[in-house]
């Protein structure tokens, strides 16, 4: 008898029953002691209801636990230890929030807050994250492609590539250390066009945690996990490949493409192989991270020489 | 006060209790590997326990390498000879959080496999002088018995002991090449193994065998002609 696998992801698959339970026992315990508040930003924690759910799963690999997922974070404003950002981004307050689209485009847009979430309809996409350090997480992320927000702020045919900018406060973030600040990234314009491109604003079925990039995020899932930017305030084509902030400080190392390639190793360790974050015996990377699809954006490119 | 410090240094419940206190750090993962291994997830360990332990195990060995070096220093300065009685231990401690570290590396991240495990010591500088570092610390582990002394002899002895220098000076090289970008605790440990190193330096010269040594060798300028 063929037993067929089911090959798409239901929310209940990818979620564990008993961490909304868990999840919700806390909420509500927590609410109880009137320690709420002290939990994060206004809009911390907040359900995303009406996210759709999309195509966009990795199969049968397992969705990376809640916890993991936001006790486990490279997010050099809140600390360098993978443990900081859980710890000192509680407090951090991402509302009121602003976030700007400009340089060379016909229509320059300013989103508020609220209006982040209302940029286009939110999708599910269950993606697979490789860090640059070899452990890698599959998230389920609420989001919007990038593309929706730039068609509406209409390139200019001058606009060659997309310059990311972080929030930064040092009241806010005093223990930022390590690079230079603001955090900036960048992508040539038809990475950012890439249907694949998500700007996150929630994950697992609620808005982003702070430690995760709050309230609006940047995910490139081929490329290494630092290429995609948190707490995103400023978005601006321009002409030039712009300055990223880890080449800045180690261009030997971390290039602006930075694509998964277990073929090209990072100068101190191999990039053949990673953890899965709950997995003990280590993955073989994939290929632009198991996102065959990108690799026309790079046809006759030596990605040895364009790490 | 400092006879009293002698005297607890000559206690031998001293060392039973030094000891237990060096088994601290593995003893407080303990429990956290027991929730790893029972429940899957230990948050004490991280989303990442391999790396976790590695780092851990690594950490404690640069901490009881510079333990190890500082209990001469702390014997001059605070003239307790007594602190020698522990040195042995100490360093013995420092090789036993080196193997935890090479092993959790070998197991944990290699899975056993010797050719990866040798292109790694090859082809990564960082990986290279760690292992350099362990090396070293292998033949002072072997001839840390009383019979090693007598059979080398207490000079030769302590100059080849002097490999724990180069041996610390790994360890925290190693660290160094290691970290993205963060190497605020690497360079306090080298401060410190600076330190350390800078007082051996200095109270170099006052021994008087050297200063027998230096006089014999020093050829005699008051007999040159004008």
């Amino acid at each position: 008898m063929l037993i067929r696998k089911p090959t798409d992801l239901r929310d209940s698959d990818v979620t564990p029953k008993q961490m909304y339970v868990n999840r919700r026992r806390f909420l509500t315990g927590s609410a109880a002691l009137g320690a709420f508040g002290a939990l994060g930003g206004a809009a911390h924690g907040m359900k995303l209801t009406d996210a759709k759910k999309t195509a966009y799963n990795v199969g049968d690999e397992k969705v990376t636990p809640l916890d993991a997922i936001t006790h486990y974070n490279n997010f050099y404003e809140f600390g360098t230890d993978k443990g900081d950002p859980s710890e000192n981004a509680k407090d951090f307050r991402t509302s009121p929030w602003t976030l700007k689209v400009e340089g060379a485009v016909a229509k320059p847009i300013t989103l508020d807050h609220d209006a982040l979430y209302k940029i286009a309809p939110l999708e599910e996409r269950i993606y697979r994250h490789r860090c640059v350090e070899a452990w890698s997480i599959v998230v389920p992320w609420i989001g919007i492609p990038l593309n929706a927000l730039l068609k509406q702020a209409e390139p200019t045919p001058k606009a060659k590539y997309v310059a990311f900018e972080s929030y930064f406060d040092t009241k806010q973030m005093p223990r930022a250390y390590g690079i230079n600040f603001p955090y900036v990234e960048g992508l040539r314009l038809d990475e950012a066009m890439h249907p694949l491109t998500l700007l996150a604003l929630g994950l697992y079925g609620e808005t982003l945690p702070n430690q995760d990039g709050a309230p609006i995020r940047l995910v490139v899932p081929w490329k290494y996990g630092f290429k995609s930017i948190k707490s995103l305030v400023k978005i601006r084509l321009v002409e030039k490949q712009p300055p990223t902030s880890w080449n800045q400080i180690a261009s030997n190392e971390y290039g602006f493409y930075s694509n998964v390639n277990p073929q090209v190793d990072h100068p101190r360790w191999s990039q053949a192989k990673e953890r899965r974050l709950g997995e003990f015996v280590k993955r073989e990377t994939l290929m632009f991270n198991g996102y065959s699809e990108v690799a026309s954006l790079y046809t006759g490119m030596d990605l040895r020489k364009n790490y | 006060m400092s006879k009293l410090v002698g005297q607890i240094l000559g206690n031998r419940w001293t060392k039973v209790v030094l000891f237990t206190a060096c088994l601290v750090p593995i003893l407080l993962l303990a429990p956290r590997l027991w929730t790893l291994a029972t429940t899957g997830y230990s948050p004490g360990l991280t989303a990442n326990p391999i790396e976790y332990i590695t780092h851990y195990t690594g950490d404690w060995t640069i901490r009881f390498l510079l333990i190890t070096l500082s209990v001469t220093p702390l014997r001059k300065i605070f003239n307790q000879p007594k602190l020698v009685r522990y040195r042995r231990m100490l360093g013995l401690f420092a090789f036993f959080y080196v193997c935890l570290h090479f092993l959790t590396w070998f197991v944990l991240d290699k899975f056993f496999s010797l050719p990866e495990m040798w292109a790694d010591v090859i082809k990564r500088r960082y990986i290279t002088v760690g292992m350099l570092g362990f090396a070293m610390l292998l033949p002072l582990a072997v001839t840390s018995t009383a019979g090693w002394v007598r059979r080398l002899g207490f000079a030769k002895w302590q100059r080849l002991h002097r490999l724990i220098y180069f041996a610390a000076l790994a360890g925290v090289i190693h660290y160094y090449w290691l970290v993205k970008s963060d190497v605020r605790l690497p360079l306090m440990y080298f401060a410190i193994l600076a330190v350390l190193m800078l007082y051996r330096l200095a109270t170099r010269k006052s021994t008087p065998q050297r200063a027998a040594v230096r006089a014999a060798t020093t050829p005699n300028t008051a007999s040159l002609p004008d």
